[in-house]
């Protein structure tokens, strides 16, 4: 008995196990609305159904996100990699379009280093202003938001870009052992992330410089190194998930591509339990926190909620899971429930006035 | 150390804020010329930003018709700021042009500046958007789109293709952003022609936010939720062609399995309506330049101009579309 207990606390108490248990009810929510909303199916040799769109649509997202997630442990903020987004997947798109042949994989393999390339110097950009210059991270991530969406639409000339290559709409559509492609490259890059900041030292340093970045440069670690390799990750990372989204419906939209996606990227870190305030942070629970925010966006489509609804319904839900998810409303929760019944106001059972 | 920063920080933004300041001012400064009384109209336009194709060409119209109808026009690329509208449309009344026209980026807020012109003596045109004010006085004429006649047009189109249905038709329908006046208004205007036939039913609606990726996400779930859909109406053709991946990948052939009904004819839509993938589009035409040079000239000459005109728009089936594409401009 006593062991059951304390393995259902451990249970409880584990980090991951309110964002999982957000995603297992939404799951349920939408299996009680529509009992065939799991249902997968094989067509056309792949997999198809809803639990897979929401794997392919989160694939971008989870790749903002984890980008994300290692700025904000340094203690910054990333608020640009919405237009790297739009910036790499204008390029990508402007360059196949120019070609004569956009099937060849030469090509679609140009473009994607040409945008790559670009991206690596839009990170540079703002690690520098961080890191260097030491400008605040929100303002100087700012600067290329702003200005990163004019560029964009520069490279687009203010039109969308609409192509026809093959081997580029893989990137967004292809699949891999029945799966879409797409996520097996967001879990790679996950896995790359993940390898490197838990299976060396750097993921401690990471923290040690979100915690206190002059109290880490004085214990010998470069501080400035860090959180400048940090932003050119993201913007690495963002510039990838730009080429799913573009590839997604083959066309590069300066105006729309990765609209807002800094914010949701930021829940899904905040949602994953990683600290705003930097110092700490969880791959693991980023990727539930980008699949809990798509299966949210899903489940409006799904169950066709009212547009003029949805918006609430969206905020009640992540208000809920981000409260749900701090130990502080947790123990406030369970702590006003043990105590109850309310204490009376006899004085002769002091017993009962006892909380637990 | 933090206060260091801080200082910094403000430093940036403020110099951030000096150079945009000073670039929106140099692209307002289109020169001090005033108009002497040449008999040579000159315009003032400021324009909402390039926020699509659709709007690049409706710039690009305005500028030719200018060129072509010998009227010297003052052009203003706002970036869908209000503010950078305002300083512009008040540099024209400075520099004394004789007619100001803009698509207003925003419904409120104009009354002061519209003000200022009328008490200058300069006529107000407004395009494509119209503003909220009260005193209708405050301009001219509103020149743009019926956005309700759109919704409306492919509506009765598909009410005359369905009229020998016996059962139910089911619809779904991509609506453009929350709130935005064109998705209002062509959600109005459909369901207004569709309740003529009982048997056409709506029954389902999301916002695909205008975009390609926002109608593919929206079609994918509609048509996992719905197994038997005879009808997309979107309101505009890019959530159209977003959704025809989503339902080329569901095993549907769009056109055939899926009738689908669009909003705007812009070159890619027209493309896919030529091949046969869509099937109606209702035109939003944004060459609407002839037709603001005309009502320049009536409004300088002193001629009274109704008060509210429709730009000249039609509608597509596939057969027109394929001999349109060839000329189409956008």
């Amino acid at each position: 008995m006593n062991d059951t207990m304390g393995r259902y606390r451990t249970m409880i108490g584990h980090r991951l196990f309110w964002p999982i248990a957000v995603l297992v009810v939404m799951l349920a929510a939408n299996t009680i609305y529509r009992p065939g909303f799991l249902s997968i199916e094989l067509k056309d040799g792949h997999l198809y159904g809803s639990p897979i769109d929401i794997l392919r649509l989160s694939a971008p997202l989870i790749l903002v996100a984890l980008g994300m997630t290692l700025v904000i442990s340094t203690g910054g903020i990333d608020l640009s990699v919405g237009s790297v987004c739009a910036i790499s997947g204008a390029m990508a798109c402007m360059y196949i379009s120019k070609q004569p042949d956009q099937n060849s994989l030469t090509v679609v393999l140009t473009a994607l280093a040409m945008a790559l390339g670009v991206a690596l110097v839009l990170g540079v950009w703002n690690g520098v202003l961080v890191a260097v210059i030491g400008i605040q991270p929100i303002i100087a991530t700012l600067i290329l938001m702003v200005a990163g969406r004019g560029l964009a639409q520069l490279i687009t000339q203010g039109q969308i870009i609409t192509i026809n290559s093959g081997p580029f709409r893989g990137i967004g559509l292809g699949h891999l052992l029945t799966l879409p492609l797409a996520i097996f490259i967001a879990l790679a890059a996950a896995l790359l992330v993940a390898a490197f900041t838990r299976r060396t030292a750097l993921g401690m340093i990471i923290e040690s410089v979100g915690g206190n970045a002059e109290a880490s440069r004085l214990a010998g670690i470069r501080s400035g190194r860090v959180i400048f390799l940090a932003y050119v990750v993201s913007a690495v990372c963002a510039a990838i998930a730009g080429f799913m989204m573009t590839a997604n419906v083959s066309s590069a939209d300066g105006n729309a591509v990765g609209l807002w996606v800094e914010l949701d990227a930021i829940l899904a870190v905040v949602i994953g339990g990683t600290s705003l305030a930097g110092g700490r942070f969880f791959l693991s629970g980023t990727i539930l926190g980008a699949l809990i925010i798509q299966t949210l966006t899903t489940t409006v489509y799904a169950m066709n909620i009212s547009p003029q609804t949805s918006l609430l319904f969206k905020a009640v839900v992540v208000i809920a899971v981000c409260l749900i998810q701090a130990p502080a409303f947790r123990a406030k929760f369970s702590r006003r429930r043990r105590s109850a019944p309310p204490p009376r106001p006899v004085a002769d059972k002091p017993k009962e006035q006892v909380p637990a | 150390m933090r206060k260091m920063r801080t200082q910094r920080a403000i430093a940036v933004l403020a110099s951030v804020l000096l150079v945009g300041g000073v670039a929106a001012c140099g692209n307002s400064d289109t020169g001090g010329g005033g108009s002497k009384d040449d008999g040579k109209i000159t315009m003032g336009f400021s324009q909402v930003g390039a926020e699509s194709g659709w709007r690049t060409a409706n710039t690009t119209s305005i500028k030719e018709s200018a060129a072509a109808a010998g009227i010297e026009l003052k052009f203003d690329d706002a970036q869908q700021k209000q503010e950078n509208q305002i300083k512009a449309i008040r540099n024209y009344i400075q520099q004394k042009v004789d007619v100001i026209a803009f698509s207003p980026v925003v419904e409120s807020g104009w009354d002061t500046v519209l003000k200022e012109a009328k008490d200058a003596g300069i006529p107000v045109i407004l395009t494509d958007r119209s503003v909220d004010s009260a005193d209708k006085s405050l301009y001219k004429t509103f020149l743009g789109s019926d956005f309700v006649k759109e919704g409306r047009l492919a509506g009765e189109w598909l009410v005359e293709q369905k009229k020998g249905a016996t059962g139910p038709v089911n619809i779904v329908e991509l609506q453009g952003n929350t709130g935005a006046a064109p998705a209002n208004d062509r959600k109005k205007g459909f369901g207004e022609a569709i309740a003529a036939n009982p048997n056409l039913k709506i029954i389902a609606s999301q916002p695909g936010d205008f975009t390609r990726a926002g109608g593919k996400q929206v079609m994918e779930q509609f048509l996992k939720a719905n197994p038997k859909i005879d009808v997309l109406f979107a309101h505009n053709d890019d959530m159209g062609l977003g959704a025809l991946e989503a339902i080329t990948a569901a095993g549907k052939v769009p056109g055939k399995d899926i009738t689908i009904i669009t909003v705007d004819a812009v070159k890619d839509g027209m493309q896919a309506l030529a091949d046969g993938k869509f099937n109606f589009i209702a035109e939003c035409s944004p060459l609407l330049g002839p037709q603001l040079m005309d009502l320049a000239k009536k409004v300088k000459a002193g001629e009274t101009v109704p008060p509210r005109i429709e730009t000249e728009e039609t509608t597509f089936t596939q057969e027109q579309a394929k001999e349109a594409l060839p000329t189409r401009k956008y």
